[in-house]
């Protein structure tokens, strides 16, 4: 089941990077795909989260939301980055997550470092440790918002409530 | 009718040459400000807060204007994998490099950098 589905997706990345549909090629194509399929297959990455495609509407929903809060953000750096007297507070602060899975949690904590102003430093079972530009923009609870939206698009369904 | 056809195409592909050209040259502007940032900063925790100006708004911007100047869908698809691909790595490895300052021992500044003095320089 997984496995057709890494199938299904190496398969698209080669017809969609090579443009070429001559038959040799696409021999080519067919050797190459089954080769990633053993080398996934050895690697024993052949699981829920090899082909996440229960989780594709989630994410999808999910990518809009974060590229407008990443522009947001990057006003505020470009903000200091630019301005004549340098008037950052760095600031640590730990945030608590409410995402259970390790997916929601890594996609939690990648929102967070791509965001520019906040870098996630460490983390520690459901706590991390954020590193904010601004003292007044690094509170736990400025996160609360793309904590619950990374809950929703990563989790599985009913472990959230 | 076929001229009104052509017509629209010209027009289009003078449109997105010249919006793609724009949008590049934002994100060149917003990669220097990044390091403009990187330069001005005083230690490395905050240098990555600059350094992602340029991963996310500079790199996504070029990459935007040359997604609408892409002469084919190939082109297209490859840019729009770069995207992807860039923002996964770029968050990953900032994370890296603050995980790994911090276990090293390397104690970020904290609290407000006093005005007036260049570039951060604090005395405790």
């Amino acid at each position: 089941m997984y496995l057709v589905g890494i199938l299904l997706a190496a398969a698209a990345f080669w017809m969609a990077n090579s443009g070429h549909y001559k038959p040799l090629m696409l021999g080519f194509a067919a050797v190459s795909v089954v080769l990633t399929l053993i080398l996934s297959l050895r690697f024993k990455i052949v699981d829920r989260e090899g082909s996440p495609y229960a989780r594709l509407l989630g994410f999808l929903a999910y990518v809009p939301w974060l590229a407008w809060e990443v522009l947001k953000a990057n006003w505020v750096v470009i903000r200091a980055c630019l301005r004549a007297d340098l008037d950052i507070s760095p600031a640590l602060v730990k945030v608590r997550t409410t995402c259970k899975s390790d997916l929601a949690k890594v996609t939690f904590a990648n929102s967070i470092t791509l965001t520019p102003g906040t870098v996630t430093v460490e983390i520690q079972g459901d706590k991390m440790l954020v590193h904010g530009l601004y003292e007044a923009n690094t509170v736990p609870e400025s996160f609360i918002s793309m904590d619950a939206r990374c809950a929703r698009a990563a989790d599985p369904r009913g472990a959230a409530s | 009718m076929p001229e009104a056809a052509n017509m629209m195409t010209l027009d289009w592909n003078t449109v997105r040459t010249a919006f793609g050209g724009a949008l590049c040259l934002l994100g060149a502007l917003l990669c220097i400000v990044g390091t403009i940032g990187v330069l001005r900063f005083p230690d490395i925790y905050t240098r990555l807060h600059a350094a992602s100006v340029t991963d996310t708004s500079g790199a996504g911007f070029v990459l935007l204007g040359m997604a609408l100047m892409a002469p084919d869908w190939i082109v297209l698809v490859k840019i729009v994998c770069i995207l992807i691909f860039l923002m996964l790595t770029s968050a990953t490895s900032s994370h890296v490099l603050a995980n790994a300052a911090l276990t090293a021992g390397l104690q970020p500044k904290i609290g407000p950098m006093r005005k007036g003095q260049p570039d951060g320089e604090v005395s405790p």
